[in-house]
């Protein structure tokens, strides 16, 4: 089959690689109708996350039809049309039973190499390193998919792959940073990123209760979706000093809470202090730039919450500890425990709360994947949010 | 049994070895402060050894602190530096054959300095010597014992019923426990063990024994040992605690092995590899995801599913071909 895979820092390539075969009893394959690359992928992309092997199938926002199914598998069929989410859970242990389905007990065979950087080991995710498990991914024509009775979403709706792929992990993402900010009405929110995840977080927000939620971001086509498309009042950091304008926007109160959609990459507008972490990152003396944790640390009001959701990989650097021990600050993350959320926001895409096609700005074959990356990572063509049909 | 009981570790034959480590780990500050010394005042340190004559004597020295850090770096960088004080015995050798050089072209109150330095460094070169041979020893030792000492704990979201009765059924055992090639009952209590060393050709040897089990109370706990012939000597057990609240069951297991005579030593020293503790630990592992989950848990970068060999090996994580598959 075909399938995008990583070759190395800033390489990509489409190759012919051996058909998904099952594992474990418990394994269905899915043949892929509908894939996306994930903001997250462009760290992997970047090399900024550890133990990536050249070869390695990328992809984990996926959806298709179950082809095939081991001999443990009870509630698929062949035939099935499914949305995989990204982190794969047995839903057996005490974590999934908590219905931390993200950092599953069991199903990250390279657990070891995960406890090194982490303490504890998270779930294995499909098509993200070899510290999160070694799992092939969903950019691919098919993929295997680990407790085939847990994780994928069966659709038995008639509605478009576009308005459910989302599904598997950037509107359970962004709906769960907004769920992190516990709104109360008349809240304020701002979300640092206008990224894909940034946009549902908003959307999300708003569905929550939220009062204002204002976007920052420093593409004005970005910030022109989440005005549009999303309700949000706009800060370009490029243009506008942020603290400011969220003192200036919420009369000196600062947000109620503030959600991290950046992660691990993000810029600043400051010269200095992007340089800062650059340099710091390039020596690898620091694994992750936070600066969009650190402006939501200080601008959140006081005894305030800050949703990190944008994805990290390891450590940071001048965290800024005084702000947040002194002003009685809270703080919450996660990857998405997405198995939680698909079934309640499928309920809400059908009653047409939400459409979350809204981000797609590109359709592209598989094959492209090496293009769509490089647009996707140079911000061109206005790129938002790219699906690959394979 | 030599062996030092630490809760949640478990270390092999952790006894012997510690005295050659610490002193090794002494020359290893005694090399910081030298070579720290030869590096920022050159001089200085040629004066004491009577050689601040010579231009390229004073030039030699920061060299030979730079080789002195290095020194250090070994034998305060790594857990057991006891070998690594050969380095300081290969220095000495130098050291001494530049000090002989400096007796015999110096005089007077300065060729008194450079023999006394070199009675020092004489002195040293026998510390360093006692503290190699004695880690070598030490570890000859290690390899003739054989024993393997190792405790872990896990704890599975099932009840100690349902765990004690997985783990009762001896010949479930090869399942998780990676180093087992089969257990086989043979009778209500005795059982045939048979363990696979790894190893290249001739090296490769497969460990046999049979045991019994000495204790049996259900829910709570086993306890097993070799029979008095078995070339391994092994006993172990297994504790099933309830965990608290309801949180599923606690399994702590113990085990200690021994093999009398050089040929099991290695054969046991193999089949627990560098890191018993981290063994045991993916042991329990696989056994938690075949309790919870029915099953090993495979990916494409570990298809043979967790252990600490696969994770230090892994293939790309792209789709198994039938042939790469060895044993799923």
């Amino acid at each position: 089959m075909r399938a995008n895979t990583w070759q190395g820092r800033q390489h990509v390539t489409v190759q012919d690689v051996p058909d998904p075969r099952i594992l474990n009893a418990q394994d269905a394959i899915v043949r892929i109708t509908s894939t996306a690359i994930c903001g997250s992928d462009l760290h992997l992309y970047h090399g900024y996350i550890p133990t990536m092997k050249k070869g390695d199938v990328l992809g984990h926002e996926f959806m298709g039809e179950v082809v095939e199914v081991g001999p443990a598998v009870r509630n698929l069929r062949v035939g099935d049309r499914v949305v995989v989410p990204f982190p794969i859970a047995c839903g057996a242990c005490m974590a999934c039973e908590r219905g931390l389905y993200s950092v599953c007990e069991n199903s990250n065979p390279n657990a070891g190499i995960a406890e090194k950087i982490m303490g504890y080991s998270p779930a294995g995710i499909f098509g993200y390193s070899h510290l999160l498990g070694g799992y092939a991914g969903g950019q691919a024509e098919y993929a295997r998919v680990p407790f085939a009775d847990v994780g994928p979403l069966k659709i038995e709706v008639d509605l478009p792959d576009e308005q459910l792929l989302f599904l598997s992990d950037i509107l359970p993402t962004g709906y769960m940073g907004a769920e992190l900010c516990d709104i109360k009405p008349g809240d304020t929110i701002a979300v640092w990123g206008a990224g894909p995840v940034g946009l549902f977080a908003i959307a999300s927000a708003y569905l929550l209760g939220a009062k204002k939620v204002i976007a920052i971001d420093r593409f004005d086509y970005r910030l022109r979706k989440a005005k549009d498309q999303a309700g949000a009042e706009i800060i370009n950091y490029e243009l506008t000093p942020v603290a400011e304008a969220l003192r200036e926007m919420t009369a000196g109160r600062g947000p109620d809470a503030c959600i991290d959609a950046v992660g691990m990459e993000a810029h600043h507008a400051s010269g200095l202090i992007y340089g800062y972490d650059r340099a710091k990152q390039a020596t690898r003396t620091e694994s992750d730039r936070p600066d969009a944790l650190r402006e939501a640390i200080m601008n959140v009001r006081n005894g305030g919450i800050v949703a990190a959701i944008g994805a990290y990989g390891g450590f940071i650097d001048k965290f800024p500890m005084g702000a947040f021990m002194n002003r009685s600050l809270t703080m919450k993350s996660a990857q998405c425990h997405v198995q939680k959320y698909m079934r309640p926001l499928l309920e809400r895409i059908r009653k047409g709360e939400i459409d979350p096609s809204f981000v797609i700005t590109h359709r592209m074959r598989l094959d492209d994947a090496p293009r769509a990356f490089q647009l996707f990572r140079e911000k061109q063509d206005e790129c938002v949010k790219v699906v690959l049909k394979p | 049994m030599n062996s030092v009981r630490e809760i949640g570790a478990l270390e092999r034959s952790a006894g012997p070895g510690r005295g050659a480590d610490r002193l090794a780990r002494r020359l290893g500050l005694a090399s910081l402060g030298l070579g720290v010394a030869q590096l920022v005042a050159p001089y200085r340190v040629a004066q004491l050894a009577g050689v601040d004559r010579s231009v390229r004597a004073i030039m030699i020295i920061p060299a030979l602190g730079l080789r002195e850090i290095g020194h250090a770096a070994a034998l305060l960088g790594v857990r057991r530096p006891g070998r690594w004080a050969w380095t300081r015995v290969a220095g000495d050798a130098m050291d001494l054959a530049l000090l002989g050089r400096a007796v015999a072209h110096t005089c007077g109150l300065r060729r008194v300095r450079a023999a006394a330095v070199t009675a020092a460094v004489a002195g040293i070169t026998v510390a360093d010597l006692y503290t190699a041979i004695r880690a070598y020893r030490e570890g000859e030792r290690t390899v003739r014992d054989g024993a393997v000492h190792a405790v872990g704990a896990i704890t599975i979201n099932k009840s100690p019923a349902e765990v004690y009765r997985f783990w009762r059924d001896l010949e479930n055992w090869p399942r998780f426990m990676y180093h087992l090639e089969s257990v086989r009952v043979t009778g209500d209590r005795r059982s045939h063990w048979s363990a696979k060393a790894p190893g290249f050709g001739r090296m490769r040897r497969t460990v046999e024994w049979d045991a019994e089990i000495v204790e049996d109370t259900p829910e709570r706990i086993i306890t097993w040992r070799s029979l008095p012939d078995a070339d391994v000597t092994n006993w172990g057990q297994v504790r099933f605690l309830p965990g608290p609240s309801g949180r599923g069951t606690e399994v702590r297991v113990e085990l200690d092995y021994t093999a009398p005579g050089r040929a099991a030593g290695v054969a046991i020293a193999r089949l627990f590899g560098e890191e018993p503790r981290q063994q045991l630990r993916d042991d329990l592992r696989r056994f938690k995801q075949v309790m919870e989950t029915g099953d090993v848990v495979r990916s494409e970068g570990s298809p043979d599913g967790l252990s600490m060999r696969q994770q230090m090996k892994q293939r790309p994580a792209r789709p198994v071909r039938a042939d790469e598959l060895v044993s799923v």
